[in-house]
Parts: structure tokens; sequence; C-alpha cells
């Protein structure tokens, strides 16, 4: 056999390879275009303490909420607005999770008018603890806010322990949030 | 269907909406200083890419998120924070996609120097296979006297 037709053989299996490889690429690339979550950036804060912050309260604008009002126990922090239709699309799943009272659940009203937030609330019903209002948007910055809904959960020492960008489903509390949950409380 | 009853089911696809809805208001518009500040923040936001709009840059997007990010920078610049500070700012909360030209570092290696590499790799391949048939049989040229 000459020397050439081994190197012809060679190059045909190389070629053979980066052909499947491409195959197996454009496979991959198809199957994750079916996923909703394709363009989710992924949160830079994941075991990182939780923003400083300092905002009122939606029900008495006179009180103010900071971290540190917060901290001793695992919170959940919904980040929401009276604009945002996928916020009411989530809402019933998160007044379900609110009502088995396994977490405190904090709303973060973003970027809304004080009097259209209140109208929301009263209109769908009030799942959370408590609300605090961040009508400029400036603290969300600092959460790493893209768009609502989003949900962070934080531990009992301020550590963003999770978070899921876009609606929350049945699926996602029970095989995401609770287990991490489970484990916070565990480790406490 | 009648064509009242498609542009209704049309108003209704539209105003459904989706995860990245807009706040009612939209923010005040940004005033600039001078005209060099202006030049700085125009510069500086072309190079730094939406969050939401994945595709835009942060000076082109008109996602709420874009207008919030805008004005958080030109506040930064305000307070006398170099660039390479305000893009740190914004790595530290939303991560390197937020760059559009990456750092060069471990991470962004193959980002880099990948295609050079893939380049190099196959011109090596395709001059190794010349040398190697050049050697071995001379591939004989049809002659100009063949017959048709």
């Amino acid at each position: 056999m000459t020397s050439a037709s081994s190197t012809r053989r060679v190059l045909l299996v190389a070629g053979g390879l980066v052909f499947l490889a491409l195959v197996v690429l454009l496979a991959w690339g198809v199957h994750r275009s079916g996923d909703p979550a394709r363009d989710t950036l992924p949160s830079t804060l994941i075991n990182k303490p939780a923003p400083k912050f300092d905002l009122p309260l939606l029900h008495s604008p006179d009180i103010r909420i900071t971290p540190e009002t917060l901290a001793g126990a695992p919170y959940v922090l919904n980040v929401w607005g009276s604009w945002c239709p996928a916020c009411a699309e989530e809402h019933p799943v998160l007044t379900r999770f609110a009502l088995t009272k396994r977490v405190r659940v904090v709303g973060y009203d973003w970027k809304d008018k004080r009097e259209d937030a209140l109208a929301w609330l009263e209109q769908r019903g009030n799942p959370f603890l408590l609300v605090v209002t961040d009508e400029d948007g400036s603290a969300a910055i600092d959460w790493g806010v893209v768009a609502a809904p989003e949900t962070f959960l934080v531990d009992g020492k301020g550590m963003i322990r999770w978070k899921h960008s876009g609606p929350l489903t049945d699926e996602i509390i029970h095989d995401e949030l609770i287990p991490r949950l489970s484990r916070l409380e565990q480790a406490q | 269907m009648t064509l009242r009853g498609a542009t209704a089911l049309l108003a209704l696809l539209l105003a459904s909406g989706h995860a990245g809805a807009r706040p009612e208001t939209d923010p005040t518009p940004l005033h600039y200083a001078d005209a060099a500040e202006e030049t700085r923040f125009h510069a500086l936001t072309a190079t730094l890419r939406c969050v939401q709009c994945q595709n835009q840059s942060l000076a082109d997007s008109d996602a709420p998120i874009a207008h919030d990010l805008r004005r958080e920078v030109l506040a930064l610049m305000r307070q006398g924070r170099s660039d390479a500070q305000i893009r740190q700012y914004l790595v530290d909360r939303y991560g390197e996609f937020v760059l559009y030209r990456p750092r060069m570092e471990p991470g962004t290696w193959l980002l880099w120097f990948g295609p050079a590499a893939l380049l190099l790799a196959a011109g090596a391949g395709i001059a190794l296979h010349l040398r190697r048939r050049g050697k071995t049989h001379e591939v004989p040229l049809p002659g100009d006297d063949q017959e048709w």
C-alpha cells in the first residue's frame, strides 16, 4: 500500500470525525432552541451576599426595609410589576406556594407606580409577607435584575443561593426551590 | 374567519405580551453636561451589551432595563469612575456577557485564539499532505495531444 493512500484514509477518517462533531453540535443547538430559558444569563450573585438595599414598604412607605430586617431565616424574593403579564401568569403559582408557609415570600415591586401595584394586589390577592418598592429600578441593578418576574432564594445569613428568571411553575418550585430550601434548613 | 375577527385576534396576541413586557412609564431622557461627556457616553455604551435584547448594544436598546443601565452608566461617569471601572461594575452584576469585547483571560483563550488555532492546524494538515504526495508520486498531467 502506498503512503498516499494511507494519507488519504487518514484524511477521510478525520473528515468523518469533523462531520460527526458538526452534526452533534447542530443537534445540540436544535435541542437547546426549545428551551424557554435559553437566553437567560446565569446570575453572578449565586453564593454571594444579597446586595444592600434600603427600600420603602409598598403598603406603608414610611417604613423602610433593609437586608438586615430580613436576616435570620431564609426568604424568597420575587421581583414583579403590575405592568408585567408574565407576573400575572405566575401569580396563582406563587400564591399557592406562599400559602404553604414553607418560607417567607417577599415581594419586590419593580419599576411600578404605587397605586397600580396596590390595585394589582387588591384585585389578585396578596401572597407576600411584605412588599418593597423600587420605583425607579436603581436598586434592582445591584440584584442583576433583567426582566420581571425573577425569583431569588436568600438564606438566613443573607447569601443568595438560587435564582430563577421567568415565571415560576409548580415544577420549578417542586424540583428546584424546595430541595434547595430543605438543604438550607438542614445546614442550619 | 372574517377580517375583523382576524384583526381582533392579532390585537389580542400583540397585547398578551411576554416576560419582557415593559413598564407603563418611560424614564426621562438623559441630558448631557457637554459634548465630551456625550461622546464618551456613546462610545462606552456602544461596547456594552443589553442584558435583555441580547443582540443590541446598551446604546441601541429600548428595553426598560437598558434605560436604567444607561442612566446608571451616566451616573457612574459623573462620580468620576473610569470606563474600566464602569465595565467592571456591570460585569459584577450581570456577568462577562455585557462586554461585547470579551476580556483576555484563561476562560476566554479558546474564544480569542480558537479560530487562529483551527486555521493553523488546517494549514499544517494540508501542507503535510501536499508535501507527502509530492514526494511519493507525480500526478501525470493529461497530454495536450489527447484525442477527443
